[in-house]
């Protein structure tokens, strides 16, 4: 009985105001904990990675310090205060995820518009691109790039931007596509409008919202991949703080401290949920129809 | 009143030709066989048309005929196949794509849907303006202001208009901003697909009033297509009957209208509900059979024939050309368009009755 | 049962209605506020009759013609009074009850029919479906009265096609189709929303020629909901005009047209071009249809009208009339009077408004 019971036609339904759900607001609190914590939390602790601090070591979080201050996070086996560490590491994670998503972004924002609003072999040629850098697993491409590249934050940038381009390029052409054969494209081209003017002025703005959800989502993503580089060794300095590098060295004493590989877990966790969920609900907020 | 002209049925030659389609061909284009190449499907096949200053041609046929093909041709949306689009003694359709985009101005569009046809980021003045940014030195950069404001006039609206965006404004309403935007670059023709179809009804006769003000007024052409036959007996001067990708029939509106002497106009003309008609004579109508073939495969002959209640043996031979032919003021593409119209429509004598 | 036999031919006015309006108020409902869209729609629909429901959109002629059938859009809901569906009133109705009486009640053939056929399955198990589904029938049963029925609504070659997916039918085959499956279980009332509006004239004739013959084997009571004027005056007996959310005239269909007695239909028969223009100018209503969620006060329509008085702008008028005649207008006799001989549907009245304005600027909402 589709024929009844399809459904009606459009409703004249008020335009109800789309509100925030509660988790997308727990999310937004964990990760503004989080940018601040980036921002200002070596200012306020700076992190020195030689200041080692031996009679100190492997203590459980909680414990007081000779000099009286308590260390809330415990300390390393080099006898350095987990909090300052974690602290300093947040802001590698904030700099490259931030760093990666503007750069894959930029790249993929242009070469999704040259192939989307173009077709043709530029399409062809960027697509098959992306087709086989896809069907190749990122994690390695990464370590192969990384391991050429040797450990530098600009390097981890340049290693995560290279494999995470095509999410960025494939949102972005499904929009061109999308937009270059809307009516408006076609009026403006009647008007006798260039290539760049019909690019710039109608198919670039409809095609931020898609960018900016699918960049939400890849900042987690990018920040669980700069963790795995670092724990392999391949990512950050062992000179600088990086979560994936902290857990690396936490490892060999998970019996005897577990707080060392456990708390940036824990906040490397934490974080990528909550962009998880700031990123879902951005998505919902721009289609509502993705919801379920 | 230029509107009043179809009643003077004033001889064609006049008035300077403004536009005129030769062996028009276009379409669209399918990759070929295994993948390899590129097939061209001609929606219009090897049209003719005229379009003189200041004057309407109406264009008539259902989905699939090629009128909305043809209206993208002539504005250059898609490139036409074989033939000539002449426009002021210039063949559009052999010029390069730049030189090509400065006779853009001349030639202007309206389309069926103002909410999808304008960009709904802009501001009313953005979207009449957008033209002054193509093509420089139409209006000086601060009389610009003043010249949306004139042009919003022109089409009815206030100068209030212009700062607001295009869902504020109702769909006639935005279909005047979408006439404003034609207008600024001043053209010569404006082609009109389905410009009123999405309109109320009570609205859509404001538009075709303004569209016959705006002629009078500023001696521009249109070439008007629809679906709605009503429509175009209103408002063309000039009507061609289009079926799968030719015009079949072509004279005065009053010709046309009044003395359909092809069969698919006749049975178009019949098949256009009325307010005069009644549930119990719909019998009278010419129903035809069947649908529209396609055009990648027409018909052998005449391309009407699957459909046509006159066809005979020689229409799958010979293509009807579309001549004046003996019996008939204007011209016709059937072999029999001097048969007797005994079996005449009531759409067809109530019109000739006036 | 096969739905010819239902009923004989045309039936006489004055019989039970298969189904009934009273008094029907439908609202948007946004928390506690309800806006009103529909507001006091009574209508009868006659077994063999057809009533057309004529309106401009945003004239609640759609949210009505849903009412009947139980598929108001989620927010809308019918506020007061009752739609009674043959004798039974459906206040009560339950989700089930009303699953129930689509189809084999009341069926409904909407616009777009590629939007009511479901395009991952063959159009023939759609149509037979309601067979196996709700009259237990077995496959090949069901087979069988689906193919006979493409038949019967003119879709050729109906064995082959059976298997075939929408996609592959064309606009107006797909409409057939729809039909097919809305007469499928023998409804004593169709109702029809704009069931001609998306296709090609030509195929448009067709199809109203076979909602026509259905219509008339099975003595359905036919609701044609539409905006073209012409289309009803091909299909009904008797026409109502909406506009916003109110029946503003209602009546034969012969008289509405060649009588109007209400400005807006006036307006209406004069705004349709049919190449008899005077002058070439068409006499458009002024203005803009009304915010369906904020009408004006008094009569909806004084603001656009060119009999309006004091009286129009802050009394509603009631729908009030005899003889199967009704209008809601003030000055009903003037529009009668405005309004010339029989035979001129549209034209030849004396101009009476603003009409001659150069452009008839709309109406700021």
């Amino acid at each position: 009985m589709s024929a009844i019971a399809a459904a009606p036609p459009q409703a004249a339904a008020e335009p109800r105001r789309r509100r925030l759900p509660a988790r997308a607001w727990i999310g937004l609190a964990v990760v503004g904990l989080f940018v601040l914590a980036a921002l200002l939390g070596p200012v306020l602790m700076p992190y020195d990675p030689v200041a080692t601090d031996l009679p100190h070591r492997l203590l459980p979080p909680g414990s007081r310090l000779g000099d009286g201050s308590v260390a809330w996070l415990g300390t390393d086996q080099v006898g350095r205060d987990m909090l300052t560490t974690l602290l300093a590491g947040s802001r590698v994670s904030l700099l490259v995820g931030a760093a990666t998503v503007l750069a894959g972004g930029a790249v993929g924002l242009v070469a999704g518009l040259v192939s989307g609003y173009f077709g043709g072999w530029a399409d062809a040629v960027l697509s098959r691109v992306g087709d086989v850098q896809l069907a190749f697993p990122s994690i390695l491409l990464a370590i192969l790039i990384a391991g050429v590249l040797g450990p530098s934050v600009t390097n981890v940038v340049i290693t995560l931007a290279v494999t995470r381009w095509v999410v960025f390029a494939r949102v972005v052409r499904a929009s061109a596509l999308a937009t270059r054969d809307l009516e408006f494209v076609d009026s403006a081209r009647v008007l006798g409008a260039g290539h760049l003017r019909i690019l710039v002025r109608h198919v670039l703005p409809s095609c931020w919202q898609p960018l900016l959800v699918a960049a939400t989502v890849q900042i987690g993503l990018v920040m669980v991949a700069e963790a795995s580089l670092s724990f392999l060794g391949l990512g950050i300095p062992p000179d600088q703080a990086s979560w994936g590098a902290t857990v690396a060295a936490g490892r060999d004493y998970l019996g005897s401290a577990w707080w060392i590989s456990t708390m940036p877990a824990i906040a490397l966790a934490a974080v990528v949920t909550g962009v998880g969920l700031v990123g879902d609900a951005f998505r919902d907020l721009a289609d509502p129809r993705a919801q379920l | 009143m230029t509107a009043t002209a179809h009643d003077t049925a004033a001889p064609a030659g006049d008035a300077e030709v403004v536009l005129r389609a030769a062996g028009l061909e276009a379409g669209y284009q399918r990759p070929g066989r295994h993948g390899f190449g590129r097939r061209r499907v001609p929606v219009v096949a090897g049209l003719d048309l005229t379009v003189r200053a200041g004057r309407t041609v109406g264009v008539v046929g259902e989905s699939g005929c090629g009128k909305s093909t043809l209206a993208r041709a002539i504005v250059g949306l898609i490139p036409a196949f074989a033939g000539t689009i002449e426009f002021a003694g210039t063949d559009l359709a052999s010029l390069p794509r730049r030189r090509r985009r400065r006779v853009a101005r001349d030639v202007q569009m309206v389309f069926q849907d103002p909410y999808t046809s304008l960009n709904p980021r802009m501001t009313v003045a953005a979207v009449i303006a957008e033209g002054w940014r193509v093509h420089p030195g139409i209006v000086p950069r601060d009389r610009e202001d003043a010249e949306v404001a004139r042009l919003l006039d022109l089409v009815g609206l206030r100068p209030e208009h212009a700062a607001r965006r295009l869902h504020e404004l109702s769909g006639g309403q935005c279909q005047r901003v979408a006439i404003a935007r034609a207008l600024a670059l001043r053209p010569r023709l404006i082609v009109c697909d389905e410009a009123v179809s999405a309109l109320d009804m009570s609205v859509r006769a404001q538009i075709l009033n303004l569209l016959a003000d705006l002629q009078a007024e500023l001696g521009v052409a249109y070439l008007f297509i629809s679906h709605d036959l009503d429509v175009v007996r209103h408002i063309a001067d000039e009507v061609a009957v289009m079926y799968l990708g030719t015009v079949v029939e072509q004279g005065t509106a009053e010709q046309v209208f009044g003395d359909p002497r092809h069969p698919y106009t006749r049975a178009l003309l019949s098949a256009v509900p009325s307010v005069r008609d009644r549930p119990d004579d719909a019998a009278r109508e010419i129903v035809l059979e069947g649908e529209v073939p396609s055009p990648a495969a027409p018909p052998s002959g005449c391309r009407f024939r699957t459909r046509c209640f006159m066809a005979a043996e020689r229409c799958a031979r010979d293509v009807p050309e579309l001549i004046v032919r003996e019996g008939t003021a204007h011209p016709v593409a059937c072999h029999f368009a001097d048969a007797d119209t005994g079996t005449d429509t009531d759409a067809g004598t109530a019109s000739s009755a006036r | 049962m096969t739905m010819s036999a239902v009923h004989p031919a045309p039936t006489p006015p004055g019989e039970d209605a298969a189904a009934e309006l009273r008094d029907v108020h439908i609202g948007f409902r946004s928390g506690r506020h309800v806006t009103p869209v529909v507001r006091g729609v009574t209508l009868r629909l006659l077994p063999g009759r057809v009533l057309a429901l004529v309106g401009e959109s945003g004239s609640g002629k759609s949210l009505t013609s849903l009412a009947l059938i139980g598929l108001l859009p989620p927010g809308a809901e019918i506020t007061s009074g009752s739609v009674v569906l043959g004798g039974d009133d459906t206040a009560g109705f339950t989700a089930r009850q009303w699953r129930e009486a689509r189809g084999s009640r009341v069926a409904m053939v909407f616009q777009d029919p590629m939007a009511a056929l479901n395009p991952g399955f063959a159009v023939g198990r759609q149509i037979a479906e309601p067979f196996r589904r709700r009259l237990g029938a077995s496959r090949r049963d069901a087979r069988e009265r689906a193919v006979a029925l493409m038949r019967e609504v003119g879709i050729a070659d109906a064995e082959t096609r059976y298997g075939d997916h929408p996609h592959e039918f064309s606009g107006g085959m797909r409409q057939r189709a729809v039909i097919a499956m809305a007469l499928a279980l023998g409804p004593s009332v169709l109702l029809a929303d704009e069931p001609t509006t998306a296709l090609d004239v030509t195929v448009q004739a067709q199809i109203l020629r076979l909602l026509a013959r259905r219509q008339q084997e099975a003595g359905l009571a036919t609701l044609l909901v539409s905006h073209d004027l012409g289309v009803v005056a091909r299909m009904a007996h008797e026409v109502a005009v909406m506009y916003a959310g109110r029946i503003v005239e209602q009546g034969p269909l012969d008289a509405v047209y060649t009588r109007p007695a209400h400005p807006y239909t006036l307006g209406l028969l004069r705004a349709m071009p049919d190449g008899k223009e005077e002058g070439g100018r068409l006499t458009p209503i002024a203005g803009l249809p009304p915010d369906p969620r904020r009408p004006p006060g008094g009569c909806a329509f004084h603001p656009r009208c060119p009999f309006a008085t004091d009286v129009c702008r802050t009394e509603d008028p009631p729908l009030a009339g005899s003889g199967g005649r009704s209008v809601a207008c003030h000055h009903a006799d003037e529009v009668r009077a405005a309004h010339s001989g029989p035979d001129s549907a549209a034209h030849g009245a004396p101009q009476s408004g603003p009409h001659s304005a150069a452009h008839s600027t709309e109406e700021d909402r």
